[in-house]
């Protein structure tokens, strides 16, 4: 919570209103805030200055700005995609237009997703036009056990995607960061603390705890700067290294709980194993990705107060990492009182970012299915929205209605976590988004085959 | 059982009729002498069904909302079967000698079928060495068949039936190959042998594929296939051959050339993975010149270009919901596609190719459903149910025995615990020729396969 709460405060500055933010508000609405709640009928939602001013049943409707008639339509945050590739692809089966893994890469930590952000990706415009406005992305870990650091994005139609760059570090210490690393998971646990301990060291030889030694960061503009001591002497280091220094420089701010370490796990030792690297690195900062067995050892985690991404639905033996796997894992571990959120979807077929309402609206199902454990509507919601933004560091402020939050909102033709169900309009920071497509384009073209006059490609 | 005895039973009879050079159109009067190419040396059926249904209770299903999957919604009605057989649908029908459920509240479909599955060719866990659903050793593998990779303790079927609903199936070898076997048709049915899960009376289908995948994999080898024209070549090729093997006295045994005849004689179906709607047009081109029927194209992302040609030639199209983008022949992938094919009055199919997608066909169909709805196409809730049930069955060759809840077929229903196009609803109890083989209420109808026992998790809610 003190993280959160820092990062939330820094998060503030981060977070500039656009010049083209409208002033509106949305009455008679059905409205969900994000938080867990349920949602709310016949409620208000005042948006200033592209902030939340207020969220719910009797709110005063503000003198000002245009009043949007809600009803028969539901209204939320925008969705948080956590963990995905968004913006870093046009075509995954494009290798060219593919940044979602450095392959070749002689770097491995030091890859930085918020330098490879392309807002004009088809999968942005996509899922901005389904309600996605804000998402954690990073690259995969390919080369390395290290995704590298990734970004909190928006998905608003302008230059600026970057909400905050390297916002986390992301390993891999199951059965591919195994594979990666030399062939067995006792090699990926040497390489991460290895890791983890040239950062330590090159940061004390720095005296980067020092105030004066660190210069400013005002030229990186955000909270995280990259590690002053990448130029000039200081960054020379003693021989015995694995690292370059520029993923050792990256590495400082995880080693010092400055940045967050995304850790996938699925297995259930492979969990345990992950939240036991707090014994040496005391300061790290954990979250865990994927868990699939995390039923198996929710208590754990909970206790460690470690929060976890997981995979939404799986329930597959799909590895020996994941023989435990079962659509009920999510509702087991809210039971124990992990903070769990949706995450890693990403790509164009099933797990398709804008699939994640769907797979949300699945988990409340599962309360209806005798023996399975599943999520209230609000909690569903909420492992789409506020649950990730305030594991990204961007609590209060991001994916809520919450009073002050950015005004990424969503009014929705009904049901947002039903099947079928899509925006009628996208706010990003109280700016009305586009919702056209390259879909949307083919779909108007093709409405009609008729060729009788000119060709279809005449059609646009 | 009953029809394939039949139709080995013809061929071997009149083989002179089951070795005629058919001209493409039809098939239906001629006898399968490919489909069940041969009589083995025991003289049965080679690898044939030994599928029997379990025993079930007459069943009647009281007061629940009906799709019967041909298109008909009846509400508060009544669903009875017995004896492995749908004996009637319809309002206030009596029920004495059932076992009466009452439906109030929940909805009835014929089981779900999937179309394109890889579950026992590609199982889980995904480990390399289950990796048996592409032969990709040669660009034309007609000879080899899916049934022979089928791995039926595949934990995927169970998920499949309790989730999914999923009663019927068809296997198919993967995309590498432009040709890449015959497929096989299951009950999802938990058995220890294949043979056991083999849909009794199914005909075969052959894989076949265009696109990327064949000249990616042959191409990056430096061999022919590696371009679309060299796609198109080694097909027609392939086909010429098979043409003069089938106008022969076909008395050499031959795999490949066996599955291809059949596929000309009309006993085969062929199931065409295919992107793009120019090719799709040129792949039903080439079947006109080399006389065969493209049954469906599978994962055909861009149909909704070719409507009227797909509609024309009476070819189906099997496809995701909403998957796009993922290689370059899926770019233009749009979710009003089945609703475009479906205004056009072309066949729509909706397809998994996925161990998970197959556990939710019918939220894919809702939502294929809805994005029709919002460009002004209203779609009835009971042609959507068809499309993951009764026009499967049709492009499967199965549809006079199952796809449908009419009097006479073979009882497989599905209990939803609510509306089946909601995010919110889950099958309740599934039944396979009238057998209750899923119970969300009764944990011992759970089929729990081989490889999950002693693990954690086994017989767990999944």
């Amino acid at each position: 919570m003190i993280r959160l709460a820092l990062l939330g405060s820094a998060a503030a500055l981060a977070l500039v209103t656009p010049a083209a933010a409208q002033d509106f508000t949305i009455t008679n609405a059905t409205v969900a805030t994000g938080d867990g709640s349920e949602p709310v009928e016949n409620a208000t939602v005042v948006v200033r200055n592209g902030r939340i001013v207020a969220a719910g049943a009797g709110v005063t409707v503000p003198a000002g700005g245009e009043v949007i008639d809600g009803t028969g339509k539901w209204v939320t945050p925008g969705i948080f995609s956590a963990v995905t590739d968004l913006g870093l692809s046009d075509v995954d089966g494009v290798s060219e237009s593919n940044d979602t893994a450095a392959g070749n890469s002689p770097f491995s930590a030091a890859l930085d997703a918020s330098t490879a952000l392309n807002p004009n990706s088809q999968d942005v415009m996509v899922a901005r036009a389904d309600g996605i406005t804000r998402a954690s992305v990073s690259t995969r870990p390919s080369a390395s056990i290290f995704g590298g650091q990734g970004a909190v994005i928006d998905l608003g139609a302008d230059p600026e995607m970057v909400t905050r760059p390297r916002a986390f570090q992301l390993v891999d210490l199951g059965e591919t960061g195994a594979r990666i690393s030399g062939g067995s998971r006792t090699s990926a646990h040497a390489l991460l603390r290895n890791a983890l301990r040239e950062a330590q060291s090159y940061g004390d030889r720095a005296a980067i705890g020092a105030a004066t030694a660190r210069p400013s960061d005002t030229s990186f503009g955000d909270d995280v700067p990259l590690d002053p001591r990448l130029s000039g002497r200081d960054s020379e280091r003693a021989g015995d290294v694995l690292l370059t220094r520029f993923d050792a420089a990256a590495l400082v701010p995880v080693v010092r709980g400055e940045q967050p370490l995304y850790v996938v796990a699925e297995r259930a030792s492979d969990i345990r194993e992950a939240i036991r690297l707090k014994r040496d690195f005391p300061r790290l900062d954990l979250v865990i990705l994927g868990a699939s067995e995390g039923w198996l050892v929710a208590n754990e985690i909970a206790a460690a107060n470690v929060p976890v991404i997981a995979d939404p639905l799986d329930d597959l033996p799909t590895g020996f990492d994941q023989l435990a796997a079962t659509q009920s894992n999510i509702g087991r571990m809210r039971d124990a009182g992990v903070t769990v959120a949706i995450g890693r979807m990403s790509g164009g077929t099933g797990e398709q970012p804008r699939n994640a309402r769907q797979y949300a609206g699945n988990l409340v199902a599962l309360s209806r299915l005798p023996g399975a454990t599943g999520l209230t509507w609000g909690e569903a919601l909420a492992t789409i929205t506020s649950i990730p933004a305030r594991i990204s560091g961007f609590g209060g402020r991001l994916g809520t209605l919450t009073s002050n939050a950015a005004a990424d909102v969503v009014i929705w033709d009904g049901d947002p976590l039903e099947v079928g169900t899509v925006p009628e309009a996208v706010f990003v920071d109280g700016v009305r988004q586009p919702t056209d497509t390259h879909q949307s384009g083919l779909r108007e073209r093709y409405r009609d085959l008729n060729e009788a006059d000119l060709p279809q490609a005449y059609d646009w | 059982m009953r029809t394939r005895t039949l139709i080995a039973t013809a061929c071997a009879l009149a083989l002179g009729a089951c070795t005629g050079m058919d001209d493409g159109t039809g098939g239906e009067t001629r006898s399968a002498s490919a489909a069940s190419p041969s009589v083995g040396a025991d003289g049965g059926t080679p690898y044939a069904s030994t599928y029997q249904r379990y025993p079930g209770r007459p069943t009647a299903l009281v007061g629940a909302t009906v799709f019967d999957g041909a298109g008909n919604r009846f509400d508060n009605a009544t669903v009875l079967f017995r004896d492995g057989e749908v004996v009637e649908v319809g309002t206030g029908l009596p029920t004495d000698g059932y076992d009466v459920i009452d439906g109030t509240g929940k909805f009835v479909t014929p089981g779900v079928i999937d179309i394109h599955s890889h579950l026992g060719d590609y199982p889980t866990p995904s480990v390399q060495a289950h990796s048996d659903g592409n032969e990709a050793t040669s660009p034309t593998t007609p000879e080899v068949w899916a049934e022979h990779s089928v791995w039926p303790q595949d934990p995927g079927f169970s998920r499949a039936l309790a989730n999914g609903g999923v009663t019927a199936m068809q296997i198919l070898p993967g995309s590498a190959n432009l040709t890449g076997g015959r497929s096989v048709t299951l009950k999802n049915v938990a058995s220890r042998t294949v043979q056991e899960m083999k849909f009794p009376g199914a005909p075969y289908g052959m894989k076949m594929a265009c696109g990327e995948n064949p000249k990616r994999v042959y191409g990056s080898r430096g061999r022919m296939p590696s371009t679309r024209m060299g796609n198109f070549a080694v097909n027609r090729q392939m086909w010429l051959d098979a043409r003069a093997y089938a106008a022969g006295d076909r008395s050499k045994r031959d795999l490949a050339k066996e599955t291809l005849a059949g596929v000309l004689d009309g006993d085969i179906l062929i199931h065409n993975h295919c992107y793009r709607a120019d090719e799709m047009a040129l792949v039903m081109d080439m079947a006109k010149e080399m006389g065969y029927k493209v049954t469906a194209f599978h994962h055909a992302v861009e149909s909704y270009k070719i409507a009227d040609l797909l509609r024309e030639n009476d070819v189906c199209s099997a496809i995701w919901a909403d998957w796009y983008g993922f290689k370059m022949e899926s770019y233009d992938g749009i979710r009003e596609n089945a609703a475009l094919l479906w205004k056009s009055g072309a066949c729509v199919v909706i397809h998994s190719d996925d161990e998970n997608g197959i556990q939710r066909l019918n939220q894919e169909a809702a939502k294929a459903q809805a994005a029709g709805r919002r460009m002004g196409l209203d779609i009835p809730d009971a042609d959507v149910v068809g499309w993951f049930t009764l026009n499967a069955a049709k492009a499967m060759g199965i549809d006079k025995m199952t796809g449908s809840l009419e009097p006479g077929k073979m009882a497989d229903v599905v209990l939803w615990n609510g509306d089946p196009l909601s995010v919110y609803s889950r099958p309740e109890k599934v039944w396979i020729d009238g057998a209750l083989l899923y119970d969300a209420l009764d944990r011992s109808r759970r089929p729990v396969s081989d490889f999950e026992l002693g693990q954690p998790g086994a017989g767990d809610v999944k």
